[in-house]
C-alpha cells in the first residue's frame, strides 16, 4: 500500500523536529503535520505521496508507536487483508490477516548479533600501502573469501 | 539550522579528498574498506585525508536493499571458480560483458559475504542430514559459519538464502561506526558533478541541496564515487495509480548515477542494455526461490510449460541459446510468445510444487517450508503478500500470475548498462583498441580495460560501483559491496598521487545556485498567476514530467504497451519528443524541499531515457530478445554487433555520441554450450 498513519497512535514523535519515519523513509515521503493544516490533525506524521510508495515498510518497522501500517495499493489489491510486523531486536514477528479472514503468524531472526555491537575493525589487519595495488580487501588474507581461481581459466593472461 | 530561505538558500562549502554518492551496498563497502587505507596512508605516508559520504536518504534503509532480501545472489563458495561465474554473468547477458570486471568480482565477493555473517546476518545453513537451518538455528546447532566451512543454503548455483530482513541495517551500522557520524551527511541529494577549471575530463566537485532545510551544498573533492543506483519509473510502469510506487526496484532509483556521470563527460557503457523482469504479478515478488528451491514450474493458461513447449526458438539465438542456463532475456522471449498469441494468463504453478515438497516431509517441516515461502516474500517483497492475502492466495492452495514488468536500467542485477570503467591489470584484459571502428572512439578517451586506478570512469578522479559499473552485471547486493571497497582503495592511491593537485570547479557558485534552485524560484515567481496551483503555463510539476516522459518510453521506445518493440522510425518521434521534455525540463517547478528531490530527480531520469535510446537507435540489431526487439533489426548479428556501445554525451551541446568499442573474452565461453545437435 502505502502506508498510513492512525491517528489514534502517532505522538508526532513527542514534538521533536523530526519524527522517526520522517528520518527513516527511503523516498522522503513522511511529513510531520505540526499544526495540523494540511491534514487536519496537529503533530501527526502522513505520508505526502502515497502514489510513490515502494511498501518497503521500513516507516511501520520503526515508529515507536506502531502507529503505521499499510493499505496496499488501492489500484490492485482487494481491501481487508493486513500484513503487520512488529519488529525486535533479533527478529521480527509478522502478523498476516487474509480478506477472508484466515490468520497466520511468522517470526524469523533478523539478527544474531546485539544491536550496535559491531566492532568493525576490531581482529582485522593493518593494511600495507604496498599492497594497494593489488586485488582484495585488507580482510583478504583472513576472512578466508579470496578465490584465487585457476589460473590457466584466463585465457589471455601472460 | 540553516540561515537559508526557500527563495534564498544558505550555501556550505566544503573541502574533501574523498567524496563518497550514495549510501546503498556500495557506498558502505567503500565507506568501511576505505577508513582503513585511510589510516594505513595516515601511518606510511603521513597524509590525513579528508572523507565525507552523502546520501539523500538514511544509511540505515537507503539504496536496494533498503527493504531487506531473502537470499544473496552472488557467493562463489569453495567449490566454484570465478571463471565460472564469469561465464554465467556473461550468457545471462548476451555475450557481451566485460570479463575482466567480472571475474575481480568473483574472486573477491566471497569476502564481503563473509563479513556480513561475522557482523550479524543470519545465513541458512544444511547440517550433514542435508536439513535446512535457519540462520540463527544453525548457530544454536553449532553449524559452522560460511568462513569455517559451513555449507549454506543453494537457492540457485550462485545464489544463498539469507534471513535478510536487517540485511542493510546490518551493513550499515558497520560502515557509520567505521567512518563515525562526523563522516556522515544524510539527506542531502547531490544532483551535479562539477569538472575542474582546468582540465575538463577531471573531475573537481560535486553539488546538492538539503532536502531538511534551505541549504546548497558544494563539495571539492579530489576524488568521487558516484554510486546512487540505477533507474526506475522512465518506462510507463504497469500500474499508474497507487500501485506504481511498488517498482520492481527501488522507486527513489532515479538514473542519477548515469546522468550525472554522463554529464561529466564520463563514458558511458551498454545503455541500451535494460532488465524486464518476469515476476509475480502486480507486486514483483521474487521467483527465484520458487523455481530453483522449491521447484515450481511456469505454465500458460493451458499448464503448458513454455520452456519446454518453446525451447526450439532458442535455437534462433546461438551460441546463446544453447547455454545449459539460457539468458534471462530469452526466457522472457519464450513466456512472451504465450502472451502476445492469447494463451495468458501465465501461472507460478505453487499448488503443485509445493504438493510435491510435502509428500516427503513431516507436518513440522511442512510448517516450515511455508514459513520460508512467506519469509521470501517478507524479507524482501512485502507488497507481494499485501496482494496475497488481498486475494485469499495461500501458495499451496491457489496459483499465483507471472507477468512481465515495465523495462529498468541497472548494472548490477541481470542488467549491464553503466558507466565504462578501468579493470584489473593482472586478468590478461586488452591494453589497445584493436578494431575497424577504432577511430571512431573520441581521441581523448583511454585505450583498452584498464587505465591506471580500479573502477575509474574516463573522467580523472571519478570513480563508480554497484549500479553504476557497466558492462558487467549479476554482482547483486553482495558485488556491489564488493565494487565499492576495490573502488576505495583506488581512490586512496589516487588521492595520495595527486596530494599537491588542488581542484577549482569549473562553475561559480552563484551559477550552481541559480541552476539547482531554479524550479524553486520559478515557482515563487509565477505561482500568483493563476488559481489552480499546478495548472500553469509558465511551470510543470515534476510529477507531470514524469509522466510524459514515462508515455513517450513506454509508446516509442519498446514499452509494455508495444510488447517491447520499437524501430527506426519510432525512435525518432521519441528523440523529436525528449528533445522537447529536456527544454521543458528547465520549466519544471517545486513548490517545497520535497519537489524540488522530485524535480531533480525527473531530471537524472530524462537524462538516462535519453541514453537508452539513443544507444537502442545506434545499435542495429535487437541483442536482447525478450527484453526489447528493433523489429526493423530483428536479429542478434553476431558479425557486426558482437561489440560494446559505449557513448559521451557533451553538456554543452547536449548531444550524445555513441561509437564501437571490441568486445574480447578473457575466459574460454564455449563451455558454457551444449554441442551443437547432430545434422
Amino acid at each position: 500500500m502505502p502506508t498510513f498513519v492512525r491517528t489514534d497512535k502517532c505522538d508526532g514523535c513527542k514534538g521533536q523536529d523530526k519524527t522517526a519515519c520522517m528520518y527513516i523513509c527511503p523516498h522522503d515521503l513522511m511529513k510531520l503535520d505540526k499544526d495540523g493544516s494540511e491534514t487536519g490533525h496537529a503533530m501527526r506524521a502522513f505520508n505526502q505521496e502515497p502514489e510513490q510508495c515502494w511498501e518497503c515498510y521500513s516507516c511501520v518497522k520503526i515508529c515507536p508507536q506502531n502507529a503505521i501500517e499499510a493499505r496496499h495499493y488501492a489500484d490492485i489489491v482487494p481491501l481487508g487483508g493486513s500484513v503487520q510486523p512488529l519488529r525486535g531486536s533479533d527478529s521480527i514477528m509478522w502478523t498476516i490477516k487474509f480478506r477472508n479472514g484466515t490468520l497466520k503468524r511468522f517470526k524469523f531472526p533478523t539478527r544474531t548479533t546485539a544491536e550496535g555491537s559491531i566492532d568493525p575493525f576490531k581482529g582485522k589487519p593493518m593494511p600495507k600501502m604496498a599492497d594497494i595495488t593489488k586485488t582484495g580487501s585488507f580482510t583478504k588474507d583472513m576472512m578466508g573469501g579470496f578465490r584465487l581461481g585457476n589460473q590457466a581459466e584466463l585465457i589471455r593472461r601472460k | 539550522m540553516s540561515k537559508g530561505t526557500f527563495g534564498n538558500p544558505e550555501i556550505v562549502q566544503e573541502e574533501l579528498d574523498v567524496l563518497l554518492i550514495g549510501g546503498g551496498m556500495a557506498c558502505c563497502g567503500a565507506g568501511y574498506e576505505i577508513m582503513r587505507w585511510a589510516e594505513a596512508a595516515k601511518a606510511e605516508n603521513g597524509i590525513d585525508l579528508k572523507i565525507k559520504m552523502v546520501d539523500k536518504a538514511a544509511v540505515d534503509r537507503s539504496g536496494a536493499v533498503a527493504q531487506g532480501l531473502s537470499a544473496i545472489n552472488t557467493y562463489i563458495g569453495s567449490e566454484q571458480d570465478p571463471a565460472d561465474y564469469t561465464r554465467m554473468v556473461s550468457n545471462d547477458l548476451m555475450g557481451i560483458t566485460r570479463d575482466d570486471l567480472a571475474y575481480d568480482v568473483g574472486r573477491n565477493v566471497d569476502d564481503s559475504v563473509h563479513m556480513f555473517e561475522e557482523w550479524g546476518l543470519p545465513i541458512w545453513k544444511t547440517d550433514a542430514a542435508g536439513v535446512r537451518h535457519d540462520g540463527a538455528d544453525s548457530l544454536k546447532e553449532g553449524l559452522p559459519t560460511l568462513k569455517d566451512g559451513g555449507k549454506p543454503v543453494r537457492s540457485g548455483k550462485w545464489q544463498i538464502m539469507i534471513n535478510g530482513e536487517s540485511y542493510k541495517t546490518i551493513v550499515a551500522e558497520a560502515a557509520k561506526k567505521a567512518m563515525g557520524m562526523d563522516r556522515i551527511e544524510e539527506r542531502i541529494f547531490i544532483v551535479k558533478l562539477i569538472n575542474d577549471k582546468n582540465d575538463k575530463n577531471r573531475i573537481a566537485g560535486a553539488v546538492g541541496f538539503s532536502v531538511r532545510n534551505n541549504t546548497i551544498h558544494i563539495y571539492k573533492a579530489k576524488a568521487i564515487l558516484l554510486a546512487a543506483g540505477g533507474c526506475v519509473n522512465i518506462f510507463r510502469p504497469r500500474s499508474v495509480g497507487e500501485g506504481q510506487g511498488r517498482a520492481w526496484y527501488p522507486v527513489w532509483n532515479a538514473g542519477s548515477t548515469y546522468a550525472m556521470a554522463a554529464e561529466a563527460g564520463a563514458e558511458m557503457t551498454m545503455m541500451e542494455n535494460r532488465f524486464v523482469p518476469a515476476r509475480f504479478k502486480d507486486g514483483y515478488g521474487p521467483v527465484g526461490a520458487w523455481f530453483l528451491l522449491f521447484k515450481a514450474k511456469a505454465t500458460n493458461a493451458y499448464g503448458e510449460d513454455y520452456m519446454a513447449k518453446n525451447k526450439e526458438m532458442l535455437n534462433d539465438y546461438p551460441p546463446y541459446g544453447q547455454a545449459a542456463v539460457p539468458a534471462s532475456c530469452l526466457r522472457n522471449h519464450l513466456m512472451l510468445k504465450e502472451m502476445r498469441e492469447g494463451r495468458g494468463p501465465i501461472w507460478m504453478d505453487t499448488v503443485t510444487a509445493l504438493g510435491k515438497l510435502r509428500e516427503t516431509l513431516s507436518p513440522k517441516e511442512v510448517k516450515h517450508l511455508e514459513a520460508e515461502a512467506w519469509e521470501d516474500f517478507l524479507d524482501m517483497c512485502i507488497g507481494q503478500c499485501g496482494i496475497w492475502v488481498g486475494e485469499n492466495i495461500e501458495p499451496e492452495k491457489k496459483n499465483s500470475e507471472l507477468m512481465p514488468t515495465e523495462p529498468y536500467l541497472l548494472g548490477s542485477h541481470s542488467g549491464c548498462c553503466g558507466i565504462w570503467v578501468s579493470g584489473p591489470d593482472d586478468v590478461g584484459a586488452p591494453t589497445t583498441e584493436d578494431h575497424e571502428a577504432k577511430d571512431k572512439i573520441p581521441a581523448h578517451l583511454p585505450q583498452g580495460w584498464n587505465w591506471g586506478y580500479r573502477s575509474m570512469t574516463t573522467v580523472k578522479g571519478l570513480f563508480t560501483a554497484g549500479d553504476g559499473v557497466g558492462a558487467s552485471g549479476h554482482k547483486f547486493s553482495s558485488g556491489s559491496h564488493t565494487e565499492g571497497r576495490m573502488a576505495a582503495k583506488a581512490m586512496v592511491k589516487y588521492v595520495i598521487d595527486n596530494k599537491d593537485w588542488k581542484p577549482e570547479l569549473d562553475t561559480t557558485a552563484e551559477q550552481l545556485v541559480e541552476d539547482i534552485y531554479r524550479p524553486v524560484r520559478t515557482f515563487l515567481e509565477h505561482k500568483d498567476y493563476t488559481t489552480a496551483i499546478d495548472v500553469n503555463p509558465h511551470y510543470i510539476t515534476p510529477k507531470m514530467l514524469q509522466m510524459r516522459l514515462q508515455k513517450m518510453m513506454d509508446e516509442y521506445v519498446a514499452g509494455t504497451s508495444t510488447y517491447y518493440n520499437t524501430n527506426a522510425h519510432m525512435l525518432k518521434v521519441a528523440e523529436e519528443k525528449l528533445d522537447m521534455l529536456k527544454e521543458d525540463s528547465l520549466k519544471m517547478r517545486a513548490k517545497d524541499l520535497h519537489e524540488l528531490l522530485r524535480a531533480w530527480e525527473n531530471y537524472h531520469r530524462i537524462i538516462t531515457a535519453e541514453a537508452h535510446m539513443k544507444h537502442i537507435q545506434f545499435r542495429e540489431e535487437s541483442r536482447y530478445p525478450g527484453f526489447y526487439y528493433r523489429t526493423d533489426f530483428n536479429l542478434v548479428d553476431e558479425k557486426n554487433w558482437h561489440c560494446f556501445v559505449n557513448s559521451i554525451y557533451d553538456k554543452n551541446s547536449k548531444k550524445w555520441n555513441c561509437f564501437k568499442r571490441k568486445h574480447v573474452d578473457l575466459v574460454d565461453k564455449s563451455k558454457l554450450f551444449k554441442a551443437a545437435a547432430p545434422h
